[in-house]
This record gives structure tokens, sequence and C-alpha cells, in this order.
């Protein structure tokens, strides 16, 4: 079953086509990691599925449950309501973490499913203990952001967005602002999730992670998807500008 | 006169400062956040109106104010006033004045908080208002308590202004006290009165800024 879908997405921001005719499917359970320069319309594209940015041309879906449809000729995004829902199938982890500051690493982390899902509160405290667990951050329950490292921030911000149990998670360089030693706890959770077979997205510049955490790597480039494979096809591809990106890697 | 029947006018005045202090702190907080939410509105007519008025209130002075308000219903309007409108006509100057600095305050407040905080909120799904009052409030409140702490300050000697419409608050009561025994000895005691109230409110305002300190002003990075 296919979780996510755009087709043909296009945004322009001051009359530069920043991404061009973008089409991608996720289906369920799939790990997709993003890769390619900076500026080439990675965060961009997850911005448009997260509702945070308006598309300028083409559709997406989440559970075959379309954002945008058809209206009097042209394409529309669905009610605000319907809206509501659709965002009730994803999470994102923001690149610099955004926990609000003035909660707790608990109150992150259970806010949301009690006040925007309305769901118990005892049983929210229960699968949030859990979720702190899995991310190692016992004993900090009751921290502050502003008391975490990085690497604690971005892993409380993976918690907080799981603990609304979407149905697929976004990740935008969820390890570009951290140390190399931290950048591997917080891949190591997202690896633990993959075992999982949680469906997730992942732009990231950590190609060695992406290669073996991976289903399908996509690799952009200004705007369009150049190239796309499973690690194994992405690393020996024959395109040019695929082997040029990548031979950056491998040089260092 | 004696010293207890000088006492006990000068505390009668204060009871007047005091309740003067109080309402217009309970008016124009809140009005100065819908100020606020107008100053910052995407319709130009409500951000314009509500930015003339602002800069009206903050750009004359409140003695002038309070002489517009006092005054304006029998010159514009023929209507005469009671004595008791002395008061009502301060309380709603003070909260008028107040409450479009105010305004200014929570708008800076609000504006400096970090953007990431409103996507990550509609990220999971919080409403608009939720967003504001769980979110984004909490933290412009810490961010701006030291500024309101020194308007706080500043209403305490501003509140003997309403002198100048004859409401009977303290510094009002000192005047005719001095005038009636010949002696300053009136204005050093309300002096006093003015520095003990001073001293009491901004104790408990520190107090508030302590117990916001509990996360640091800046998330981590
Ligand atoms: N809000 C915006 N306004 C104007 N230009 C933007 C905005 N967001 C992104 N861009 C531009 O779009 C292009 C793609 O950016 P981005 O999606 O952030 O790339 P990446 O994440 O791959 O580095 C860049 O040229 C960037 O300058
Ligand atoms: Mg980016």
């Amino acid at each position: 079953m296919n979780i996510f879908e755009i087709k043909h997405a296009t945004k322009v921001f001051n009359q530069v086509e920043v991404l061009k005719d973008i089409s991608l499917t996720v289906s369920e359970g799939e790990v997709v990691s993003i890769i390619g320069p900076s500026g080439s319309g990675k965060t961009t594209l997850l911005r448009l599925a997260t509702f945070l940015e308006r598309m300028d041309g083409g559709t997406f879906s989440y559970m075959g449950e379309p954002a945008i449809v058809e209206k009097d000729g042209g394409y529309s995004y669905v009610s605000k309501h319907k809206i509501k829902q659709l965002q009730r199938y994803f999470g994102l982890a923001f690149q610099n973490y955004n926990l609000f500051p003035h909660f707790t690493v608990m109150k992150n982390i259970t806010d949301a499913p009690i006040k925007v899902l309305k769901r118990n509160k005892e049983e929210v405290y229960e699968e949030a203990k859990a979720l702190i667990k899995k991310m190692g951050l016992e004993g900090k329950e009751d921290a502050y952001p502003s008391q975490l490292s990085g690497g604690q921030c971005q892993r409380v911000a993976i918690a907080r967005a799981l603990a609304m149990k979407p149905k697929i998670l976004f990740f935008d360089e969820p390890t570009s602002a951290l140390d190399p030693e931290i950048t591997q706890e917080v891949l190591k959770v997202i690896r633990e999730l993959a075992a999982e077979k949680m469906t997730m997205v992942i732009v990231t510049h950590e190609m060695f992670f992406a290669k073996d955490v991976s289903d399908r790597i996509v690799f952009m480039d200004k705007g369009v998807i150049v190239d796309q494979g499973t690690p194994e096809e992405l690393f020996n591809s024959e395109n040019e500008r695929t082997r040029a990106f990548l031979g950056q890697y491998y040089n260092m | 006169m004696s010293m207890q029947l000088i006492l006990t006018k000068l505390l009668l005045g204060m009871g007047v400062s005091v309740q003067l202090f109080v309402l217009t702190l309970v008016f124009s907080l809140p009005l100065g956040l819908v100020f606020s939410f107008g100053r910052m509105s995407k319709n130009p007519i409500i951000s314009n109106i509500t930015k003339v008025y602002i800069s009206i209130m903050r750009g004359t002075p409140l003695m002038l104010q309070l002489f517009v308000i006092y005054f304006g219903p029998y010159y514009w309007f023929g209507f005469t006033t009671s004595t008791g409108y002395r008061f009502v006509a301060a309380a709603i100057g003070f909260v008028m004045n107040y409450a479009a600095y105010f305004a200014e305050i929570y708008r800076g407040g609000i504006e400096s908080i970090d953007k990431g905080n409103y996507e990550a909120a509609q990220v999971l799904g919080y409403t608009k208002v939720q967003t504001f009052f769980r979110i984004i409030f909490p933290q412009v409140i810490k961010r701006i308590l030291p500024s309101i702490t020194n308007e706080v300050i500043t209403l305490i000697k501003d509140t003997s202004l309403a002198f100048v419409i004859g409401v009977s608050e303290m510094f009002t009561v000192a005047k005719a006290i001095t005038s009636a025994t010949k002696s300053v000895g009136a204005y050093v005691i309300a002096a006093i009165f003015y520095f003990v109230f001073n001293f009491i409110v901004a104790f408990i305002m520190g107090k508030l800024e302590n117990k916001m300190g509990y996360f640091e002003r800046e998330s981590a990075e």
C-alpha cells in the first residue's frame, strides 16, 4: 500500500522554480533516503508534503486520500478540516528540532497526543515512557530542551513525532547540526525504527548511513530527481551527475 | 491636625491609588494583548487604526489624555458628570494609555519567538488558538516580564497624575493636608508610602521573573 504519493510537484520562489515536476511514491514499511547538494530542493519537498508550504503545481496524497483535488478545471487543496485529518498520517523531525523550549522532555512528547488527539493522559504517559526508553533518554524526563545536547534534542523531537503514531515519518537532515559522535546516537535510533518497518523519508548527507538503512535512495539536483534506485543501483549508477556527487564523498 | 488624622487621610488616599493601580493592570494587560493583535493584523485597516491609536497614546502626555476623558463629555456633548466620574475617567485614561504601551511590549515579544515553534505546532496538529496560548504566549510572558515590570513601576508613580482631575488619591490628599497644616510632612509621608508600594511591587515582580526562569531563554543550539 502507498503511504505517501506526490505527483508532478512544482514550487516557485520569487519566479525561480525550485522544484520541477517531482514525483515520488513511498509504500508501507519503505525507507527512502533523499540525497543531493545543498539548494537542490530537498527541504522544500518535505515542506510541501507536510503542508508547511503550498504547492504551485501537482498533487499529493496520504493513504490514497488526496490533499489536492481537481476543482473547476484547476487544482486546489482540500478543506482545512480534511487537511487536519491528513496531518495525522505524518510526522516531521526538523533539522533544528524545533522543540518547545518551555516544555520538559515529557511534556514535549505528551502534550500533542493529549491536547490535539484528546487521548487518555495515563495511556499517553505510559507510551511516552516507553518512547523515552527507546530513545535512550531515561532520566531526562523533567529536563528542558536548553539542558540537553543537540543529539538528545533530536531524539526528543523524534519521540515527539512518534507519539502521534504517524504512518510515515519525514526527517530533514536530522544530524546536520551535530558532532560526528553524537550523529551516531541519532542514526542508531533511526536504524532501529527502520528495523521495525517504520515508513520513513530521510533527507541526509550521511552517505554510508543512507546506503545501509534505505530501501531506496533518491538523488535530487536543481529541483529534479536525477536518479533513484536501491543503494546498490545508485552507488553503481552510470549517471554522470550521480557519480560526480557521490564521488565527493568517496574522495573524502 | 493630629498625626493620626493625617495618617488616616493619607492611607485612604493610598487606598484610592492602589485601586487605580489594580484596575489599570487588570484591564490594560488583556486589552494590550488585543491591541497587539490588532497592530499585527493582516487587515491593513485594523492594523493602521491600531497603529495610529498606539502612537497617539504614547505620543501625548497622559495628563492631557486624562483632561480629555474627564472634560470631554461636558464640552462635546453637554453631559454634566457627577464627582464619581472623576475616578472612572482616571481609570479609563490609565487603562487606554497603558494598554497602548503593553500592546507594543507584547508585539515585540510575540515577534521575537522563533518561527519554528509555529511550524512544529502546525505539524503536530495544534489549532491556531492552542498554538498561541500553549506554545507562544508562555514564552512571550517570560521574555517581556522585565519590560512589564518597568511599566508597572512607572504606573505606581503615574497614579499621582489623577490629581489633575481631582481624584482623591494619595498625592491629592497630601497636597490638601500640606496647605491646611502649612507643613511638608504629609509629602514626606506620601513619598515613603509610594516608595514602600514600589518596593512591594518590585519584590513581587522579581519573584515572578524568578519563577519564569525555569527554562532558558533560547532552546539548545
Ligand atoms: N522561503 C523561501 N523563499 C525563497 N526561496 C527559498 C525559500 N525556501 C527555499 N528557497 C530556495 O529554494 C531552493 C531550494 O532550497 P531547499 O529546499 O532548502 O534546498 P535543500 O534542502 O536541498 O538544501 C534554494 O535555492 C533556496 O534558496
Ligand atoms: Mg535543506
